[in-house]
């Protein structure tokens, strides 16, 4: 399988495109390739939406099944235990690189640049002024290595490094009695997490993996990671980040998948 | 009172009208959850020889698999709490499915492989049906333990310790269906041979004498 080069585009940074991360994880992305039979009927399927044919998961079953899976949410919120820590693992044990996921191939990474990159804040933060990547790396680190696992059933063990969220939301003055912590992405990914798991001992703001930091099909320069949440809700190459009273749709809970998704 | 009068009071239908709406409550559970389950296994396959053909999976996408997987599991729950609940209370667990003898078990199965079974008591079940019957329930036991396992792995990360890892628990729910797939096949197809069981389990099947010692189902009415 050839990786296929990148073409110019709008997004890409004009310094032009670091292929070395590409070079890097031919494997990953030989294996990521097998799927894409199955992305091609995603999109088929995506087409008779948009033509308002009915395929049969749409509707008053699909209204049902929303409220069910609105209800779970609420099932899991009483579940989680804000101070349960999960199982973490030698250093060993971790997988290098990570597994990618993202909702398009890695071929299609539009990496961001981290010297004009910075973190935007937003909504009930005292201090909104945004984060430079230099300013983020000076914060004091906490390690984890945790078991990243993925709803459609994949799992491996990594080790990440970052400033503790809570921490980071205690610094600049955020209203931790909020409900929610969105973030938006370079790719237009968001995603919101419920408070009590932004703010749990294990939820950080990683630029780091396996002591170097992220490369670009991961996340960099700064993605979410916590242990208490399938992958899918954490949000990488995060652009913004927004405290908030008001529940933001997320790019997968659109499309049906469960918000809470806690594990 | 007469005596009469108190073996009329206590004659009541094979399946009980509970046990029948149970019986089917639980089979559409199990049916959606076994459809939603192999949509959500072909996502990320434990096998790669085995995807399952997707007009025997249930829902358009993974993610509808897993909104039918996470309603049905309640419905499954409840039912099966309720069951449980049920087949010990009234002591139709007691009297139905036990004792079961190893030797019973054997002579049975040898007979069923003759095509000796008899089948014209459907009052009373062989020890085989017992033993799949008993089976089928610790399995379903089994399923939701390995089911929350794999949902909640870090709430409950010590659940997930006594199937080794994750990975370990899934494979554990993904046999735990093989087996429920297994016994349905065989379930199934001995009541399509036996039709007048699926009767029995819609509108109650021949009346029963209750023994009133050990049966409380139902209860016997007050003595007059």
């Amino acid at each position: 399988m050839t990786v296929r080069s990148p073409s110019p585009s709008v997004f890409r940074p004009t310094n032009g495109v670091d292929r070395s991360a590409l070079e890097e994880n031919k494997k990953l992305i030989a294996d990521i390739n097998r799927r894409k039979i199955l992305r091609g009927t995603l999109s088929l399927g995506a087409l008779t939406m948009l033509t308002g044919c009915s395929v049969g998961d749409s509707g008053p079953i699909q209204s049902f099944l929303r409220a069910v899976s609105s209800f779970n949410d609420g099932v899991q919120e009483m579940l989680f235990r804000p101070n349960h820590l999960a199982p973490t693992y030698r250093e060993d044990q971790v997988a290098k690189p990570p597994r990618f996921n993202a909702y398009y191939e890695i071929e299609d990474v539009k990496p961001v640049n981290g010297a004009t990159w910075k973190l935007e804040l937003a909504g009930l933060i005292e201090n909104k002024k945004p984060w430079t990547a230099e300013e983020l790396y000076k914060l004091p680190e906490q390690e984890l290595i945790i078991r990243h696992i993925c709803v459609e059933g994949w799992d491996y063990i990594g080790q990440w490094e970052g400033v503790n969220l809570g921490q980071f939301l205690k610094r600049i003055g955020a209203d931790t009695s909020a409900k929610y912590v969105s973030f938006k992405c370079a790719d237009d990914y968001t995603e919101t997490l419920d408070m009590a798991t932004a703010l749990h001992p294990q939820t950080i703001l990683a630029t780091k993996y396996a002591h170097e930091p992220i490369r670009d099909p991961f996340g960099f320069p700064l993605r979410l990671r916590t242990a208490t949440k399938l992958g899918f809700k954490n949000a990488k190459w995060i652009t913004a980040m927004e405290v908030t009273n008001t529940f933001l749709p997320t790019y997968w809970t659109k499309q049906g998948f469960n918000w809470f998704a806690g594990i | 009172m007469t005596d009469t009068l108190t073996v009329k009071s206590q004659r009541r239908h094979l399946h009980p009208a509970a046990l029948r709406i149970m019986h089917w409550t639980n089979a559409i559970a199990m049916i959606l959850l076994i459809g939603s389950g192999w949509k959500i296994y072909n996502d990320e396959v434990l096998f790669g020889w085995l995807h399952f053909p997707d007009w025997i999976t249930l829902g358009l996408y993974a993610q509808h698999g897993l909104q039918w997987h996470f309603f049905a599991m309640w419905v499954l729950m409840v039912n099966g709490l309720c069951y449980i609940a049920y087949g010990f209370y009234t002591g139709r667990f007691r009297r139905k499915m036990l004792p079961i003898w190893p030797r019973a078990v054997i002579a049975d199965i040898k007979a069923a492989l003759t095509f000796k079974l008899a089948h014209d008591d459907i009052t009373h079940y062989n020890a085989v049906q017992k033993t799949l019957y008993v089976g089928v329930i610790l399995v379903i036991v089994l399923q939701v333990i390995t089911g929350w396992a794999i949902w909640k792995p870090v709430q409950l990360s010590a659940l997930v310790n006594l199937f080794y890892d994750f990975q370990g628990a899934r494979l554990a729910h993904f046999l735990g269906m093989t087996a429920i797939v297994l016994f349905l096949v065989v379930h199934v197809a001995l009541a399509l041979l036996v039709p007048k069981t699926i009767g029995a389990m819609i509108t109650g099947g021949p009346k029963v004498t209750a023994d009133p010692d050990t049966d409380r189902e139902p209860l016997p009415s007050p003595a007059e």
